[in-house]
């Protein structure tokens, strides 16, 4: 098999004696999407979160591109070509969509002032392609439906070229039209050869968009499995009694 | 999706103020300004609309002003800072023994060496930035609340100038010094057309390239009227300012004293204007600097954005502890130039100098709408509420109105000025 373009080895993490993640080992290969299932606080998100930087590992590995990366702050994710869409979504709402699209990324002029009128023309061809309803690009994203705000956190992801995407519950917050719009959006990138890192609760999705699947429970790996090898009753089972059936069987 | 709705925005007919796009919320400030001030017109029978009161009015505005646009990124980035006026005392104290004792005295520089003025004001500014810096640091770094550690900074700074003074009122300062003051640094009439006319000028090519800008990137424009109508109220505005400023005539009798220090005879008949005060003129420098930095620059974007959501600026790579030190470092920088100008107008550092400045300052911001909640506020809007409060304030002791009532009228006008901006952002849908 070729070089994953991710490698977690034996990542864990404490919160003041809590191990929210305890030994997890993950991989993740171009063209994949890996579904990351458990219950709230089984550590699916504190383990994204290690990858994009936003928590610092108490130990374990991350490789890149068969390369051991050392990711400290979203800051240095990034530079690792990893965007992630979080489940907040991380816009500031006060600010207009090109200004989040663009937000630690400015795009300047040559007198090194930000080019406004640059990011938002920039901004309207990446959103004519993801949503083309998208209109308002001079209101703050407060004023946004919750779809449209969930492109502008998708654009801010795409836009930059990532290699490897993490989408944290993408589509909870999203209606029937625009959930199928995700859906579409990940087949897409599947095809452009990204890698994604995909959290959901809905098991029945994740059996449709992803490849394989990692379930977690009270911090630890439950196993991972290829979608076509299990059915989604060994997915539940796993989530709920933390025990992968085939290897029981 | 909700989209439907803003498609028909073209066809519904806009009205005058919207083809401007002029925001609503700053006309109606500059309408409450403009109210305050034909009130009390005719409450003074016409003295408070005199080119006197005027030049008096804005010279008296300059410091808490300077402040005010510091602590509009303060407040956007959901921090406040008591020590404003602490600040200004311990920088006008440091920048009055630097002019008077520490360089004439310890360095053996001449009383009245022209470099005198600079290195003080130098001395000032730097202290400034690093007293902010180190405030900053300790709310960026060690994460005590910004309230507690400006709070703990009123206290420590206001009472670290009385030690350096030992209490005692130090002047006269330099003269160089106190022409940033106000009335005893004008630009004369001619000077002051001139920076009126390349304000003008300005101002004119500021709209017209941001119109280019927009046509460039195929962006909707307003109508060419919109542009001609929005320049002439500015370059009135700008011309009409300078030519009130210039037609305050200086006293025959000082200008008098003026020939004489010269040694010379006053010629019959001769008169001079005071035109725009330097202060003012600083006032508008920053100003304009700190606009840019708001709208154009990184640090800027950085600012709002944090104060918006602090979390996303952090997950955006914003390193947000740095720029807590930044913000404070660059409003303890302002405060000393506050202090320049506000020892300079007294022409001494006196050991009470910007007692209470730190409330002012805060409440210009805030009646010049920037939300304590965070990621809103502007530059010209702090300006003008701290125009608003000077002309209450100023125009309430003309008239006549007891001291302590016009403290009263003040808070009043504080708490309600920001009741009508939460019904105001409620109505318009939240900006």
């Amino acid at each position: 098999m070729s070089t994953p373009l991710v490698e977690l080895k034996n990542i864990s993490i404490a919160f003041g004696g809590v191990r929210a993640v305890d030994d997890v080992s993950i991989d993740l290969h171009p063209g994949e999407v890996v579904g990351l299932l458990g219950h709230n606080g089984a550590g699916k998100s504190t383990l994204i979160k290690i990858l994009s930087g936003a928590y610092k590992k108490d130990s374990g590995e991350i490789w890149i591109d068969g390369q051991k990366a050392d990711i400290q702050s979203p800051r240095d994710a990034r530079s690792h070509n990893i965007e992630t869409i979080y489940q907040t979504l991380a816009l500031a709402d006060n600010l207009d969509a090109a200004s989040n699209l663009f937000l630690g990324r400015e795009l300047t002029t040559s007198l090194g002032f930000v080019d406004d009128a640059k990011m938002e023309s920039e901004t309207a061809k990446i959103m004519a392609r993801l949503n083309p309803n998208f209109k308002k690009l001079k209101e703050p994203v407060s004023a946004l439906s919750g779809g449209q705000r969930q492109s502008v956190a998708i654009a801010r992801a795409v836009y930059f070229n990532a290699k490897i995407l993490i989408m944290d519950e993408p589509t909870a917050a999203l209606g029937v039209h625009e959930t199928k719009m995700v859906a579409e959006l990940i087949q897409e990138l599947k095809k452009q050869g990204l890698g994604i890192f995909l959290i959901s609760h809905d098991t029945h999705e994740m059996m449709e968009l992803c490849d394989r699947v990692s379930v977690m429970k009270n911090g630890q790996l439950v196993g991972t499995e290829r979608v076509e090898d299990v059915t989604e009753d060994d997915v539940l089972s796993m989530i709920i009694l933390g025990k992968n059936p085939k290897k029981a069987a | 999706m909700s989209d439907t709705t803003d498609t028909q925005a073209p066809n519904k007919k806009r009205n005058f103020v919207q083809t401007l796009e002029i925001d609503t919320r700053l006309l109606g400030m500059i309408g409450a300004f403009i109210l305050v001030c034909l009130v009390f017109n005719v409450l003074t029978d016409g003295r408070f609309l005199t080119p006197r009161n005027i030049f008096n009015l804005t010279i008296q505005t300059v410091s808490v002003a300077i402040m005010a646009t510091g602590m509009v990124f303060v407040i956007v980035t959901r921090h406040i800072d008591l020590a404003v006026g602490a600040l200004l005392a311990t920088t006008s104290a440091l920048m009055a023994m630097t002019q008077t004792l520490y360089l004439p005295q310890w360095l053996g520089l001449e009383l009245g060496h022209p470099a005198i003025p600079w290195i003080a004001m130098a001395v000032g500014l730097l202290a400034g930035a690093a007293i902010g810096a180190f405030q900053g640091y300790l709310v960026g770094y060690l994460m005590i609340p910004a309230f507690i550690v400006t709070l703990g900074g009123l206290l420590v700074w206001r009472n670290v100038g009385w030690y350096l003074t030992d209490g005692a009122t130090i002047g006269p300062l330099d003269p160089t010094f106190m022409r940033l003051g106000g009335i005893n640094g004008t630009l004369g009439e001619t000077w002051s057309w001139v920076i009126g006319i390349v304000a003008t000028l300005a101002a004119i090519w500021a709209l017209i390239s941001a119109r280019r800008n927009k046509v460039a990137h195929n962006f909707p424009v307003k109508p060419v009227w919109a542009e001609a109508a929005l320049a002439a109220i500015i370059a009135t505005g700008i011309l009409g300012f300078i030519a009130t400023l210039n037609s305050y005539q200086i006293p025959t009798a000082r200008l008098k004293r003026m020939f004489a220090a010269n040694g010379e005879e006053m010629p019959e008949g001769y008169t001079a204007a005071y035109g725009l005060p330097l202060s003012v003129l600083l006032l508008i420098a920053v100003a304009v600097a700190m606009t840019v930095i708001a709208k154009k620059t990184r640090f800027g974007r950085y600012i709002f954005a944090t104060g918006g959501n602090p979390d996303a600026a952090e997950l955006s790579g914003i390193n947000t502890r740095m720029l807590t030190v930044k913000i404070f470092a660059l409003m303890g920088a302002l405060c000393a130039v506050s202090a320049i100008v506000a020892s300079a107008r007294l022409t001494n550092h006196s050991n009470d100098i910007g007692t209470l400045d730190e409330l002012r300052v805060i409440a210009a911001a805030v009646i010049g709408g920037t939300a304590l909640s965070g990621g809103i506020g502007t530059i010209h809007g702090a300006i003008l509420g701290a125009l608003i409060m000077q002309s209450l304030q100023s125009g309430m002791a003309m008239v006549g109105v007891d001291a302590p009532l016009q403290n009263i009228v003040v808070g009043i006008v504080l708490v309600a000025a920001v009741l009508i901006d939460i019904i105001y952002r409620k109505r318009t849908g939240a900006k």
